[in-house]
């Protein structure tokens, strides 16, 4: 394997942790603060509809989300599987992506008008 | 009173035989095994040379963890009066006691661990200020003895037979601070990557257990920021 594929690998996980632990701050905290008023589909669409920083927000986490993931199970393929190399790659790669359109696919729903 | 010592004998297959060992005041580890050896036993295999903490030759895996033993007291590692002995984990094992150490080294030589001099016996001496910022982050490793200890209690080591290990990284490191040395652009690809300071989990079990009280976690926390250049600049494959 490219030594420098496995060094971006690295980077990549390190910022992608940095931004999810922002996006999964605010998220929790806005749970909490928006199961004040009572929790229902109604409440929460009324806020994410047509809501352009709520899509941005979340389809960032979705997109960070995607990459820290697959690159932590590519890892523990080869760590604890030993499963290394093009397939364990290319089986990482279709996680991110799979994980990807599923969650900007939810966050379509919930966001766009 | 009596040490109930368990050892390993034989090689890969093998099993612990018993040995009822006589206690005595400030008794290192391998005044137990050099007992055995001596009184009861004289076929145990065993591997030590200055008996006071120098050479880095006769670490042993002691009830679970990897010691020193010749700097290892019983008093703080038996309290119940009993020793269970192997050879160092994560090696071949040659025979008894003793681990083949040939990899651990091998891989210190792979992560160009060799210092690479820029100057010639005809030129002046490098000057390299004590306080100076890289003499001291080459100092915090340096006295590494190459025991072994940090080898046999890595985790990323038993996952990944391939990866350099604590003592190679550590190595590593001291020369990326070495101001005389020319030889990092080298290095620095050869210590990066899956074999490399990018496998490191920050598990610390190196810094825990190093009986030089070294931080091998630093040093490689060190390499994951000087090898930027492998992963985003011209160096790398």
């Amino acid at each position: 394997m490219s030594v420098r594929l496995e060094a971006r690998l690295w980077w990549a996980q390190r910022v992608t942790a940095a931004f999810l632990a922002f996006f999964v701050a605010v998220h929790l905290a806005t749970i909490i603060y928006a199961v004040h008023a009572g929790l229902g589909a109604a409440e929460v669409l009324a806020r994410t509809r047509g809501n352009v920083a709520w899509a941005l927000f979340y389809s960032l986490f979705v997109l960070a989300a995607s990459i820290h993931g697959a690159i932590g199970l590519r890892t523990i393929a080869a760590e604890w599987l030993r499963w290394r190399g093009a397939p364990a790659n290319a089986a990482a790669a279709s996680i991110a992506v799979a994980l990807a359109l599923l969650g900007l696919r939810a966050v379509a729903a919930v966001t766009l008008p | 009173m009596t040490l109930r010592v368990r050892a390993w004998r034989g090689g890969a297959e093998g099993r612990f035989q018993e040995f009822e060992v006589p206690r005595r005041e400030s008794q290192t580890v391998l005044d137990v095994v050099t007992h055995i050896q001596r009184h009861i036993d004289p076929s145990l295999a065993y591997r030590f040379a200055c008996r006071v903490g120098m050479c880095g030759s006769c670490a042993m895996t002691v009830n679970g963890k990897p010691r020193w033993t010749c700097r290892t007291h019983v008093d703080k590692v038996a309290k119940d009066g009993r020793l269970e002995l192997a050879p160092l984990a994560n090696l071949p094992v040659v025979r008894d006691l003793v681990a083949d150490m040939r990899e651990f080294f091998d891989k210190w030589a792979r992560a160009r661990g060799q210092f690479s001099p820029t100057a010639t016996r005809a030129d002046r001496f490098a000057k390299v200020e004590p306080q100076g910022a890289e003499r001291r982050e080459a100092d915090a490793g340096i006295e590494c003895i190459g025991c072994g200890v940090c080898y046999a209690a890595c985790d990323v080591v038993a996952w990944n037979r391939d990866y350099l290990g604590p003592a190679a990284l550590n190595r590593a490191w001291t020369l990326v601070n070495d101001a005389r040395d020319g030889g990092n652009a080298e290095r620095l690809r050869a210590v990066a990557g899956d074999a490399g300071c990018h496998s490191c989990h920050t598990l610390m079990s190196c810094t825990e257990l190093c009986p030089k009280q070294l931080s091998p976690t630093r040093s490689i926390a060190g390499l994951k920021r000087a090898t930027r250049g492998v992963a985003f600049g011209g160096e790398g494959e």
